[in-house]
């Protein structure tokens, strides 16, 4: 992946403001933006996805132009070809467990019916071990069944890249080291390039080869592999 | 037929197509009202809400000022399109529609501000287009809370009394609805006749009651 990111925004809410400049290349298939949160974690994998606009800056993801102020590009969300895992994975509650993978492939103004199988769906809710819970709904599945439902959905429409906003936060700590392992299977065995934000170190340090620093806005420390490069 | 019975009729018609208008109506103020943001929204949601508060009666002294013979709409329907709306059972479905309609919007505005925005975000990633999002991701997650106001609105249309009698008047069959029927019988000391309506009408604001308190909004019940 090719990842070419300046974006500067200022957030004002009454009298605090908050300076977001993060700035970076890279050319690694696994990212993660690490830091504590208030650091702008979310912001910059926002922007990525088309879900906040930046005040100025570009981003550019293998060498396509998702946004650029100078250009007066700004892709919609739907044009970007990114998948999002949300923290709490937003799962659309009133669909099925298939319905919610086959989300994105039904383009109309309906949602996918609930026989309908789709070869797509059912081969990544075979992969995901989800065909016993393909006919239930969100509520009634378990944090780490809801997870591979999200990864599942996101994965469908083969994105250009996997967006993970702090994947393992609402999952608790046994549940956390073996989904954080699968993940990273997963994302090796696909070859699917990702960005990854989090404030567990441990997270960073398993599934980040390049690791973005971030502290108050900014980019504090690169390291890659664990050599730890000071930027100024 | 029996006069009851036309009051019924007629009744059902004239809220019929007051909850139609505000089905559309209430479901667009509600979802603008609920995910844009501009510079007098509050007072908006204000003067849309003065139907529930202001007597019935106010209400359709201005709503005859304004749609009658001398009021500036009035005048201006019949010089292009020939339609007087004064005592027409259209008349009273405006009427009922408008006094309704806060009962319909406010609660669309809330089934649409309880809806998590993520979901529409995590759509929107997914290169679903917003139109195709309202009706496959926030219409069917808010669609109960609307539904129930929708019910409750079409029991107030079909028991609007007021603003309807200063509108459309009294006139049996054409305009007569089962509310003002009730009065005119009272007036008229046809206790038996009253009694009638008086037992039709309570049994149909039941039954809507029921509907609209088994669609009351809360956790989502899968099919």
């Amino acid at each position: 992946m090719q990842l070419d990111l300046d974006i500067r925004a200022t957030l004002r809410s009454g009298k605090r403001s908050f300076d977001l400049h993060v700035q970076c290349t890279s050319a690694s298939q696994r990212i993660a933006v690490y830091g504590p949160s208030g650091a702008g974690k979310s912001m910059t994998l926002k922007a990525i996805a088309g879900l906040f606009t930046p005040d100025a800056g570009h981003i550019r993801l293998n060498g396509r132009t998702l946004f650029d102020s100078k250009a007066g590009i700004n892709l919609a969300p739907q044009q970007r070809n990114v998948a999002y895992l949300f923290q709490d994975y937003a799962l659309f509650p009133h669909l099925t467990v298939r319905q919610n993978v086959g989300f994105g492939l039904a383009r109309g103004w309906f949602n996918p019916r609930a026989r309908e199988k789709l070869a797509k769906v059912e081969h990544w809710l075979g992969a995901f071990g989800l065909q016993e819970l393909a006919h239930q709904y969100p509520d009634e599945l378990s944090g780490g069944q809801r997870q591979r439902v999200a990864l599942a959905r996101a994965l469908v429409a083969e994105p250009a890249a996997l967006l993970l906003d702090e994947p393992f936060a609402a999952l608790d700590p046994a549940l956390r080291v073996s989904m954080r392992l699968e993940l990273s299977q997963w994302q090796q065995r696909l070859g699917v390039p990702m960005i990854l934000i989090t404030h567990d170190p441990e997270d960073a340090r398993i599934l980040g080869e390049h690791v973005l620093y971030l502290r108050d806005g900014r980019i504090d420390t690169v390291a890659d592999n664990q050599h730890e490069v000071k930027i100024g | 037929m029996d006069i009851a019975w036309t009051a019924l009729a007629l009744s059902l018609k004239v809220a019929a197509w007051a909850t139609a208008l505000n089905l559309l109506l209430g479901i667009g103020t509600g979802y603008l009202l609920a995910r844009t943001r501009f510079p007098g929204r509050d007072l908006l949601d204000a003067i849309l809400t003065l139907p529930m508060v202001m007597p019935p009666t106010v209400l359709g002294y201005y709503l005859l000022v304004l749609l009658g013979r001398r009021g500036t709409f009035g005048i201006w329907l019949q010089e292009h399109f020939g339609i007087n709306l004064i005592f027409t059972w259209q008349g009273a479905v405006i009427a009922a529609t408008i006094v309704a309609f806060p009962l319909v919007f406010k609660p669309a505005r809330a089934a649409f501000e309880a809806v998590d925005g993520q979901l529409e975000q995590a759509a929107r990633v997914l290169g679903i287009s917003e139109l195709a999002i309202f009706f496959r991701v926030t219409l069917p997650l808010a669609w109960r809370g609307i539904l129930a106001g929708v019910l409750l609105g079409f029991v107030r249309a079909l028991g609007e009394f007021g603003a309807t009698l200063m509108v459309a008047g009294s006139i049996p069959g054409k305009t007569q609805t089962l509310s003002v029927a009730v009065y005119e019988a009272v007036q008229a000391g046809q206790d038996e006749v009253a009694n009638k309506l008086v037992l039709i009408t309570s049994l149909v604001c039941i039954v809507v009651l029921l509907a609209a308190g088994k669609l009351a909004p809360g956790r989502i019940v899968h099919k």
